[in-house]
């Protein structure tokens, strides 16, 4: 029997999980939390698929491919669109409770950028409902989960470029831990956190999974396209859900006047907001016209939040707003059956780049992904662990990361890496985010370079071993740190504008130059970039 | 304002001054953390209610950290019956080990259409974040503690209950024991919910669906002391 270890428990991982159990596999989850606490559960829009006669596949892969603008891979695109209505009726029958239309059937919605109402939801808790029902399947069949682990390391064979494994700080005992298998699944989510304050990501959106794949010789592609939601609450950067526009909300400026078409991509709206903050001061969305019955009802979430972190209510008030990073587009380079360079190395989910979001995701894609591309995944990781179990080799991985935390303690704290972390989120959010430019970017990467040259001179504080967050913390702004630098690098190369990519030196699309995608890798430690096919 | 936490290295209170106002405990501990005391140590995540990570007691009281605005005074707490890691971290091992043993997990769901009405009936109880609140809230723990308790059993309701389940005898069976017939009806679960579920609720529809298959409280099977059953088997 293959072992497969899957790395993260999102709705990607648990997904992938149930797909490696059913074609066989011993599985373990490893995880930094409890399964329930992952990004997933903010999840609120849907999940995309033509159900109806009123929609076709035909029209949802080529809403998906217009909106990738030319990053997208039609093959790819087109077997998640084939596989969306399956993947809708698998999540039905392990129990996800969809919303019901008055005919009794699933619900739909229309999100920005679709040409047909196609988002399955539940309410507005599509993604915790999700995952929730995942890990109710996962307890059913029996499945290992191991958490409070956190990611070190791949553990990679350098002879037979193979992964063996991976190395955890287990979070509660500060002991470090091996876990070996036959193949390994990345399943380990975004990396929105680098922006910190103006993300509305969970703060566990670090990409460690992403920063521990480059270090074992993974490549990423497209880092520099992040989408900004064009709706986060203006102080807290929390999330006010697409259907708040797409049920008929407006936009308004300072001015209480609409200023853009509300139901484009989020690209677009995220720029006109962008331009409109810049120009008047001020942006609200208006949801005071669907009455209070309609908000109560479909967006119970977002009526609370606003009034806990804004202080108004969204049924008799404006609710004032911003655009924040939201999800990463970007991710470790797969090919179609989801392995990464690294033999035996798989990803999935936002970590990893299936090459069906292009440049700009569509609302109700990122559920549909984990859930098409989990299946096939699972089930590829244990043919392969199954065709190459892997090879009982010596790897000097877990003692070199055993010395890591144990000198990091020594890390002499002259430099309180809490403050690098909310200039790095600033500077990001003004040089890196929806408008950029050649001048901002090269400045931003200056400011990183320093802070890697810093990193030995901060540290974690606390020096308990048992269950040190502020250890964990330091470790995940390494790999922010890590990852920020690739990310700017790949915005730097990308002279044009493509998608969430505006470069406002460059506003045109460039397709003879730049119509590849931009793929980065580590070389004895040096980044490499390059634009392939 | 002034709140005090439980640290567990001393197993004392220890009070923190900070110049914040009309924000979440959240955000008072994120500024504690990243500015006055790296070493304190406590859960979140979404920021947003629905990860289930931030539940914690202040003055006595359930509350999840990132919906919670404190005042001065306040006191902060780990959430009870369950092992603390270190301070406000606690171990979540009771989630798996409760779910688990109520099979709470759908048999299989059928594909025909539902009435969206139909569907309304679990909408609440699929709510549920597994913040454990109600699980802290619970008084039965300090007797049993191997009760399957709040959250299990909602969530079992929440299968049973689904008009699209299949099979819901298996879950039945298995919450008779340390489960539905456990449970003393007192409601603490019921206002510390951050979702507005109400367990106690629940617990006493899966013990009238228990009833109808003919399963009986082993409660009042023995109130009388068994002695004078006058015949009757559900005396």
């Amino acid at each position: 029997m293959p072992k497969v270890l899957i790395i993260g428990s999102g709705g990607a991982g648990l997904v992938s999980a149930l797909s490696a159990f059913e074609a066989g596999a011993e599985v373990v989850v490893a995880s930094k939390s409890l399964p329930t606490r992952s990004q997933t559960s903010m999840a609120q829009g849907g999940m995309n698929a033509v159900l109806g006669e009123d929609d076709s596949v035909e029209k949802h892969i080529e809403d998906t491919l217009r909106s990738s603008a030319g990053l997208g891979e039609e093959s790819r695109i087109a077997f998640m669109c084939d596989n969306a209505a399956d993947a809708v009726r698998w999540c039905n029958a392990i129990g996800l409770p969809f919303s019901r239309d008055e005919s009794g059937e699933i619900a739909r919605r229309r999100l920005g950028g679709a040409s047909a109402a196609r988002a399955c939801y539940a309410q507005d808790y599509t993604g915790l409902k999700l995952l929730h029902t995942l890990y109710d399947q996962c307890l059913k069949a029996g499945i290992t989960f191991k958490n409070e682990r956190f990611l070190l390391n791949l553990i990679v064979d350098p002879e037979s470029n193979r992964v063996l494994g991976a190395t955890f700080l287990h979070i509660e005992t500060g002991e470090v831990e091996e876990i070996r298998a036959d193949a390994v699944i990345l399943a380990t989510g975004g990396y929105g956190n680098i922006y910190g304050k103006h993300s509305t990501n969970s703060v566990q959106a670090t990409g460690d999974g992403l920063a521990a794949a480059v270090r074992a010789g993974a490549k990423l592609a497209d880092m520099e396209f992040i989408q900004f939601h064009p709706t986060a609450l203006k102080r807290s950067s929390i999330l006010i859900s697409e259907s708040a526009r797409g049920a008929g909300g407006y936009l308004l400026n300072a001015q209480n006047e609409r200023f853009t078409d509300e139901l484009a991509p989020r690209d677009v709206v995220a720029r006109a907001i962008h331009d409109e903050l810049a120009a008047s001061g001020a942006v609200y969305l208006d949801i005071r016209h669907l009455g209070e019955s309609f908000v109560d009802h479909e967006l119970p979430q977002e009526r609370k939040l606003a009034q806990i972190y804004e202080g108004i209510d969204p049924v008799h008030e404006l609710i004032p707003i911003k655009p924040a990073a939201h999800y990463s587009m970007g991710g470790i380079e797969v090919n179609e059956s989801c392995m990464s360079c690294v033999q035996g190395l798989f990803a999935v989910g936002e970590c990893a780049n299936h090459k069906t979001h292009g440049a700009n995701r569509l609302g109700g894609n990122s559920l549909l992904e984990l859930v098409v591309y989990g299946r096939e995944c699972g089930k590829n990781a244990s043919e392969y662990g199954t065709r190459h179990p892997a090879p009982d080799l010596e790897n000097t991985q877990f003692a070199k990361d055993q010395n890591f935390v144990r000198g990091v303690m020594y890390f002499t704290n002259q430099i309180d890496f809490y403050q690098k972390q909310e200039m790095l989120a600033n500077i990001f959010y003004n040089n890196v985010g929806l408008v950029r430019d050649d001048m901002g970017l090269k400045a931003v990467l200056g400011a990183i370079r320093q802070m890697q040259k810093e990193l030995p001179f901060m540290g974690p504080r606390d020096k308990s071993k048992v269950c040190n967050t502020n250890l964990v913390e330091f470790i995940e702004f390494g790999n922010k740190v890590e990852l920020a630098e690739i990310i700017v690098v790949s915005a730097i190369s990308r002279v044009e504008s493509r998608g969430a990519h505006y470069r406002i030196d460059a506003p045109a699309r460039n397709d003879q130059m730049f119509g590849a995608h931009t793929i980065t890798w580590k070389e004895d430690g040096v980044l490499c970039a390059d634009f392939m096919q | 304002m002034t709140i005090s936490i439980q640290r567990s290295h001393n197993g004392a209170l220890q009070s923190y001054n900070v110049e914040l106002e009309n924000v979440t405990l959240l955000s008072v501990l994120n500024h504690i953390k990243t500015k006055i005391d790296p070493t304190l140590t406590y859960a979140h995540s979404c920021r947003s209610g629905v990860c289930g990570s931030c539940a914690v007691r202040v003055n006595g009281r359930e509350v999840l950290m990132c919906e919670y605005k404190p005042k001065s005074g306040d006191c902060v707490e780990p959430i009870r019956n369950a092992r603390v890691v270190r301070d406000l971290v606690v171990d979540s091992g009771h989630v798996e080990r409760f779910n688990r043993t109520g099979s709470a997990w759908s048999e299989g769901s059928r594909e025909e259409s539902v009435k969206a009405e139909e569907m309304e009936r679990i909408e609440t109880q699929s709510d549920c974040i597994l913040c454990a609140s109600c699980y802290s809230a619970c008084p039965v723990y300090a007797v049993n503690p191997d009760f399957i308790g709040p959250f299990a059993l909602t969530r079992v309701w929440r299968y049973v209950n689904d008009p699209r389940e299949q099979d819901a005898s298996a879950k039945m069976a298995a919450v008779q024991t340390n489960g539905i017939w456990d449970c003393m009806l007192c409601g603490e679960c019921v206002p510390v919910c951050p979702q507005g579920i109400a367990p106690k609720q629940d617990i006493t529809m899966l013990r009238t669906k228990a009833s109808v298959m003919g399963y009986q409280d082993p409660n009042a099977a023995t109130a009388f002391g068994g002695g004078l059953d006058f015949g009757s088997p559900v005396f």
